[in-house]
């Protein structure tokens, strides 16, 4: 009697436990079910519309009943009067990008090395300028930047945006380098600084190559922020020959007659680029965001 | 030194000052030695210039286009503003919290281990990764009563006859702005979230294992603690940002229906560019300072003490 009740304890434990532990796997698997619909919804919807073909978005079907790939193809040969300048806009898009992340990386590891590895005395005050447009929302700004942006004479150019999107992007750039540069030894430098190196080779020779991999986090970050922004694209830039792919594609929904399946054929092909660079440096990204500040 | 000590001898008085002038450069230029803190300054000039043009100029002159009071009492005057402050409110409150809690547990969820929680982070994190214009539009269209995917799969799932999301009620488009705004937003502050519960130690885990403790004890006694100043700054940026956030508005619902869910940041620009008034815009935005200068305050203390904890 005893015996066998000593036997069985254990057993009936376990499968206690085992029972307990696949009711939780089960609930996790629903969990995981409701967050996938949720977040594929949406994307979801962009891709049926994309691929129905002309006149065909007005359906009550929730799959493409005949799906068809012109829209991508009118997208390619910029077959429609909105998108006669698709691809120009698209490399518009793609300048501003470059810019932003070169002038970020610059006037960031720049000032940062100033900061940091210099020492200079009136470092807190940079630290704490950065700060505060770190914490000042963009859209808060917009419209005396944009009157400033015709007093300086730079309507409708693409410089204009550059230098929003830098201003926007330095004081993450500074958070993040100045975090990252406590983990280099300072004794570098000094050993450097004895063997004769200017500032200027300190900076180029040592602390450039040692930040490489802080300067790739945060030149993703700029370029991702260049590509994605929206709202002084849209105010600084007017022409259609100027234009970047965000505005030329909201001006779709502005026109009379909104062609949804050649706007979120645009908007695939102008997601991609920005998805794959995310996943290819995600890690990077993640690392970063976590180290320093964090930015919505 | 040297020369310091023979004019000492010399004459003391002139010495005096000499040294105090050069303590005093000592005292502006740190440990940096002559052209070194030319160097110094010239490397931080960039950003200085960067600074002046692109902040502190257009901050002053904002300040300046919405420095009369008249602005301020014809914003309280008209109905579509205090709808605004309501919108911006509830907007603010509902969305942040809501977005923050769901990404701690969420957060949770995700450090489950095995293939398939990992892929769906993957999945999961792609309304971060994708630009909000396009996922917003998409949204727009998706709410639309007639056409739109999700009344068409109400009826064809269902059978149920959806309203219209976004041109019938004030409630229902500000309800379906808030929700695209968490759904673009929660991934990226899981993921946040995410490093700093990595960085709990795991032994603390095990010593809670080892003192029987529960999964809720474990949480409300050893994660939540560790996260909390975490949790607490993310919050109060997150805050920042929504404020801020002019995308999910402007392109969900863009204002409507009949103006009834603009935010301060979309009415601002509204304001400015299509009522062609700048001053009473950016009174618009301004009118949001008693509520940001005490969150900048606090966030900037904040940023500057968790730094080295983040």
């Amino acid at each position: 009697m005893s015996a066998a009740l000593t036997e069985s304890r254990p057993a009936r434990r376990r499968t206690n436990y085992r029972r307990r532990r696949n009711l939780g796997e089960a609930a996790a698997l629903a969990v995981g079910v409701v967050i996938l619909i949720w977040t594929l919804t949406p994307i979801y919807n962009i891709v049926i519309v994309a691929l129905e073909a002309h006149g065909d978005v007005f359906t009550n079907d929730i799959w493409p009943v005949k799906p068809s790939l012109e829209s991508f193809w009118v997208i390619l040969t910029q077959g429609h009067w909105y998108l006669e300048y698709f691809w120009h806009q698209f490399g518009n898009s793609l300048y501003v990008g470059l810019a932003t992340v070169f002038l970020t990386l610059l006037i960031g590891s720049l000032a940062s090395f100033s900061i940091g590895r210099m020492r200079i005395r009136q470092g807190w005050l940079v630290s704490n300028a950065a700060l505060l447009t770190y914490v000042i929302p963009a859209s808060f700004l917009a419209i005396p930047f944009y009157r400033i942006m015709h007093l300086y004479g730079l309507s409708n150019n693409l410089w204009a945006v550059i230098a929003a999107e830098v201003t926007f992007a330095t004081p993450y750039a500074i958070f993040i380098f100045q975090q990252y540069g406590v983990s280099i030894p300072i004794e570098l430098d000094e050993a450097a600084r004895i063997d004769g190196a200017s500032p200027t080779q300190i900076y180029y020779r040592i602390y450039l190559p040692l930040m490489a991999p802080a300067l790739v986090a945060v030149g993703t970050y700029a370029l991702l922020l260049a590509w994605n922004e929206y709202l002084y694209q849209f105010l600084l830039l007017s022409s259609k020959r100027s234009m970047t792919v965000p505005v030329a594609l909201a001006q779709f929904l502005n026109s009379d007659e909104a062609p949804w399946n050649y706007m979120m054929a645009t908007a695939i092909v102008y997601s991609v680029p920005p998805v794959a660079i995310y996943y290819a440096f995600r890690r990077r990204m993640t690392a970063g965001l976590a180290m320093g500040g964090i930015k919505g | 030194m040297d020369g310091a000590q023979v004019l000492d001898a010399a004459e003391p008085l002139a010495t005096t000052t000499f040294t105090a002038a050069r303590r005093g450069r000592r005292y502006w230029r740190g440990n940096l030695q002559g052209s070194e803190y030319a160097w110094a300054v010239a490397f931080v000039m960039p950003y200085a210039a960067v600074f002046l043009a692109f902040v502190v100029y257009p901050v002053i002159y904002g300040v300046w286009l919405g420095r009369s009071p008249a602005l301020y009492e014809e914003l309280a005057s008209e109905p579509i503003y205090v709808r605004t402050v309501v919108n911006t409110v509830l907007y603010v409150v509902i969305g942040v919290n809501v977005k923050m809690f769901g990404a701690l547990l969420l957060s949770g969820f995700f450090m489950r281990r095995g293939w398939w929680v990992k892929a769906l982070l993957l999945i999961f994190v792609l309304p971060w990764a994708i630009p909000a214009l396009p996922s917003f539009m998409s949204i727009h269209w998706m709410l639309n009563g007639q056409w739109g995917l999700l009344n068409n799969i109400l009826w064809t799932l269902f059978g149920i006859d959806g309203p219209g999301w976004l041109e019938t009620s004030r409630w229902l488009a500000l309800g379906s702005v808030i929700t695209s705004h968490i759904w673009k937003w929660m991934p990226f502050w899981t993921v946040i979230l995410m490093a700093g519960r990595m960085a709990i130690p795991q032994e603390l885990y095990e010593a809670a294992d080892i003192d029987g403790a529960t999964r809720l004890q474990r949480f409300n006694y050893v994660t939540f603690p560790l996260v909390a100043n975490l949790y607490l700054v993310c919050t109060l940026l997150s805050t920042i940002f929504t404020l801020g956030d002019f995308n999910s508005v402007y392109f969900v619902s863009g204002g409507g229906p009949a103006l009834s869910t603009h935010v301060l940041a979309t009415l601002g620009i509204r304001n400015a560019f299509e009522v062609a008034r700048p001053d009473l815009g950016v009174a618009t935005v301004l009118s949001a300072l008693p509520l940001m200068i005490p969150l900048v305050i606090l966030l900037m203390r904040k940023l500057r003490t968790t730094e080295v904890q983040l």
